[in-house]
């Protein structure tokens, strides 16, 4: 190599360090979303969730004089990408944390890297069994399946209605709910008459409707994530059928009504409480960070927050209490977050133990309907 | 009550096959007239629904001016494609060419989804969404709009494919390019108006598809594959076995989803495509020597 180009290089790497050696290092905190690709609605709002209070936080002085670092990839919700990722965040970047990845295939793939690395991970995503059973290293934000399947098998169960048909998408997603769906109903006295799937791709679900309405049901219930429960929301007002109608946490953002207009006033679903963080009352132990979370998002992106965002909000600010807590390293950091107790997030209000790492309990959901265009709580 | 559920089934699928038949046909044409399978067709219908979204929301034009102004963005981006990746191609044997307009319609999905975001986007529908009722079964407004447009769009392929020079001449085109460059046919001129017609062709597809299905960045993949298996089927006409491979590839989903399990709807198209590539790779209704256009 040229003696100047060495110089050259020999001043960079002294400048690297030394810069490194005169302020407190920042912890580096890695972030997988799937910013681009079918799961970008998940990714994108997460992405924007996690900067923006990570920017609060270094601009408040960081936690215990350390700013945090955030290092973002973007998935594009491909699990062997997310996987190659995820190692090279541990491996190359040497963070001590990671958040997301935003959908359960991902997650499920990314969790052996993070347990062999010794690597906390706090996903973003739903699937029950990223927690169940209890993994050492492993956390997640995302309520589980089973409590929103668990909210409206409760409503089901007080208004009587027992005979269920069950849409699910055929993706991660979509059959863990399925699972849920069909695994709790015993517990609730309901019979599921109907078991139909479809494609996250499909555009036309008025087959598999269609077989439903044949099988006279007291309530459709569709699992899956936009865009598809939208026209799985059309496809009924199409073709007339008055049974009520019943959602996943997976659509409850406005993106949901704007896609399936008229279509989806009167469906049902559980939801995060972050829709309807202004109808909540002041009791709500949420209320505070809610409102905060809607405000900051409302006056970064011009754009109301989603419970996608909560999600990774949630799990910046699990690290930062850890952090708080005393922890600096990937080990106490974990050992740390399994300590939290009580912190009232976007989420729910989160009480991790050593055998629970999904923290949250039924009051996380609430039933919303679709009314005049907004979401109003079902009582 | 089961034949209310099959005549549903069978509406429902008619409705999409025609939106197969429109992206096949679309398909046959350049293919016709090139040699080309042009991957990049499924984006057509992309772009079809996603212009009519800018023409309603940011230029505020009314339904009836949007979807012109739409088409007409569309074929221009059709222009663009054949004269800047197809012509200038240095060595334009069949393979280079598919694997160019493969390369476009990534091309074109990535720009989409910078211009355009990632969501779905709903587009309101031509006339209402009041269910008309047919015996037992239940379509929408815009589905009789699907099927008239499809009809009037075979048609006019007819008129122009068999009335006109230009017609005449591209249908010379396929059979024989060599012959029809001696007798004074312009054949490269020829591969652009295929480009024009079938960009058009697409985006008039997803135009009248949107406000059904919604649209969004990478909606173009799977039509865009549905359309050429119908293609396929018609045995890469540009007329009705095209038309009918469209139609009976959206029966049988619809049938095989209705009757069997929505597990397997992708499944039956591609079955299907590889059975007749298997048995009858000439098409359905083609013998084995017929004319292609």
């Amino acid at each position: 190599m040229n003696i100047k180009v060495m110089n050259v290089v020999i001043a960079a790497v002294t400048l690297l360090f030394s810069a490194n050696v005169f302020a407190a290092a920042p912890i580096k905190i890695g972030a997988l979303f799937a910013v681009t690709g079918p799961a970008a609605f998940l990714g994108e709002p997460e992405r924007k969730s996690a900067e923006m209070v990570v920017n609060e936080i270094n601009r408040a002085g960081g936690v215990k004089g350390r700013k945090l670092e955030l290092v973002v990839y973007d998935t594009s919700g491909d699990a062997t990408k997310a996987v190659q990722l995820a190692t090279k965040l541990i491996k190359d970047d040497r963070v001590v944390a990671i958040i997301g990845p935003s959908t359960t295939g991902e997650t499920m793939a990314v969790i052996p890297v993070a347990e062999r690395g010794k690597i906390p991970l706090i996903s973003c995503s739903a699937g029950s069994k990223i927690t169940y059973p209890v993994k050492k290293w492993i956390f997640k934000t995302a309520q589980n399946d089973a409590l929103a399947v668990g909210r409206i098998y409760d409503y089901l169960q007080k208004t009587r209605q027992t005979k269920v048909s069950i849409l699910t998408v055929s993706d991660g997603f979509g059959a863990s709910g399925r699972e849920q769906l069909k695994s709790q109903a015993a517990k609730y006295g309901i019979t599921v008459v109907s078991d139909d799937t479809y494609g996250p791709k499909d555009t036309d679900m008025t087959a598999q409707l269609t077989r439903i309405r044949g099988s006279h049901s007291q309530a459709i219930i569709c699992w899956g994530t936009n865009p598809g429960p939208a026209l799985v929301a059309k496809n009924v007002r199409q073709l007339g059928i008055k049974t009520p109608l019943f959602m996943s946490h997976g659509v409850s953002s406005k993106k949901f009504i704007e896609l399936a207009g008229d279509a989806a006033e009167g469906v049902k679903l559980p939801s995060g409480k972050v829709v309807v963080a202004d109808l909540l009352p002041g009791s709500d132990k949420q209320k505070k960070s809610l409102m905060a979370f809607v405000k900051d998002y409302q006056k970064h992106y011009n754009k109301e927050g989603d419970h996608f965002g909560g999600h990774a909000w949630d799990a910046v600010m699990l690290i930062r209490n850890a952090v708080n807590n005393g922890a600096s390293s990937a080990a106490g950091i974990r050992d740390q977050l399994e300590k939290t107790r009580g912190f009232a997030g976007i989420g729910g209000t989160f009480n991790y133990s050593t055998t629970d790492h999904a923290g949250l309990g039924k009051d996380a959901f609430v039933l919303v309907e679709v009314k005049n265009k907004d979401w109003m709580i079902v009582k | 009550m089961q034949f209310d559920q099959i005549l549903q089934y069978t509406l429902s699928g008619l409705s999409t096959g025609a939106i197969y038949a429109l992206i096949g046909i679309g398909f046959s044409i350049i293919y016709n007239a090139t040699g080309i399978i042009n991957f990049a067709q499924g984006e057509f219908v992309m772009l079809g629904g996603l212009f009519t979204l800018s023409c309603l929301e940011f230029l505020k034009l009314p339904l009836w001016a949007a979807i012109p102004c739409a088409i007409a963005a569309s074929t221009l981006v059709g222009i663009l494609f054949e004269r800047l990746a197809i012509r200038p191609l240095k060595q334009p044997t069949p393979i280079n060419l598919v694997i160019i307009t493969i390369g476009g319609s990534i091309l074109i999905r990535g720009i989409a989804m910078l211009v355009w975001g990632k969501d779905t986007h709903s587009v309101p529908p031509f006339s209402g969404d009041t269910p008309i009722a047919i015996g037992g079964a239940t379509i929408l407004p815009q589905h009789l709009w699907i099927f008239a447009i499809t009809l009037i769009i075979i048609f006019l392929n007819k008129v122009y494919f068999y009335h006109t020079i230009s017609g005449k001449a591209m249908r010379a085109c396929s059979y024989n390019r060599r012959a029809a460059g001696l007798v004074g046919i312009d054949v490269r001129r020829m591969v652009l108006f295929s480009f024009i017609i079938s960009s058009a062709m697409g985006a008039v597809a997803g135009i009248i598809i949107a406000p059904l299905t919604m649209t969004a960045y990478d909606v173009g993949v799977m039509l865009g594959l549905k359309g050429f298996c119908a293609a396929i089927i018609g045995g890469m006409s540009s007329g009705l076995s095209t038309v009918i491979g469209g139609l009976i590839l959206g029966v049988l989903e619809s049938l095989g989803a209705g009757l069997i399990s929505s597990g397997y709807k992708d499944a039956i198209a591609f079955i299907i495509l590889l059975l007749i590539l298997f048995i009858r790779p000439q098409g359905l209704f083609g013998k084995s020597n017929s004319e292609r256009v």
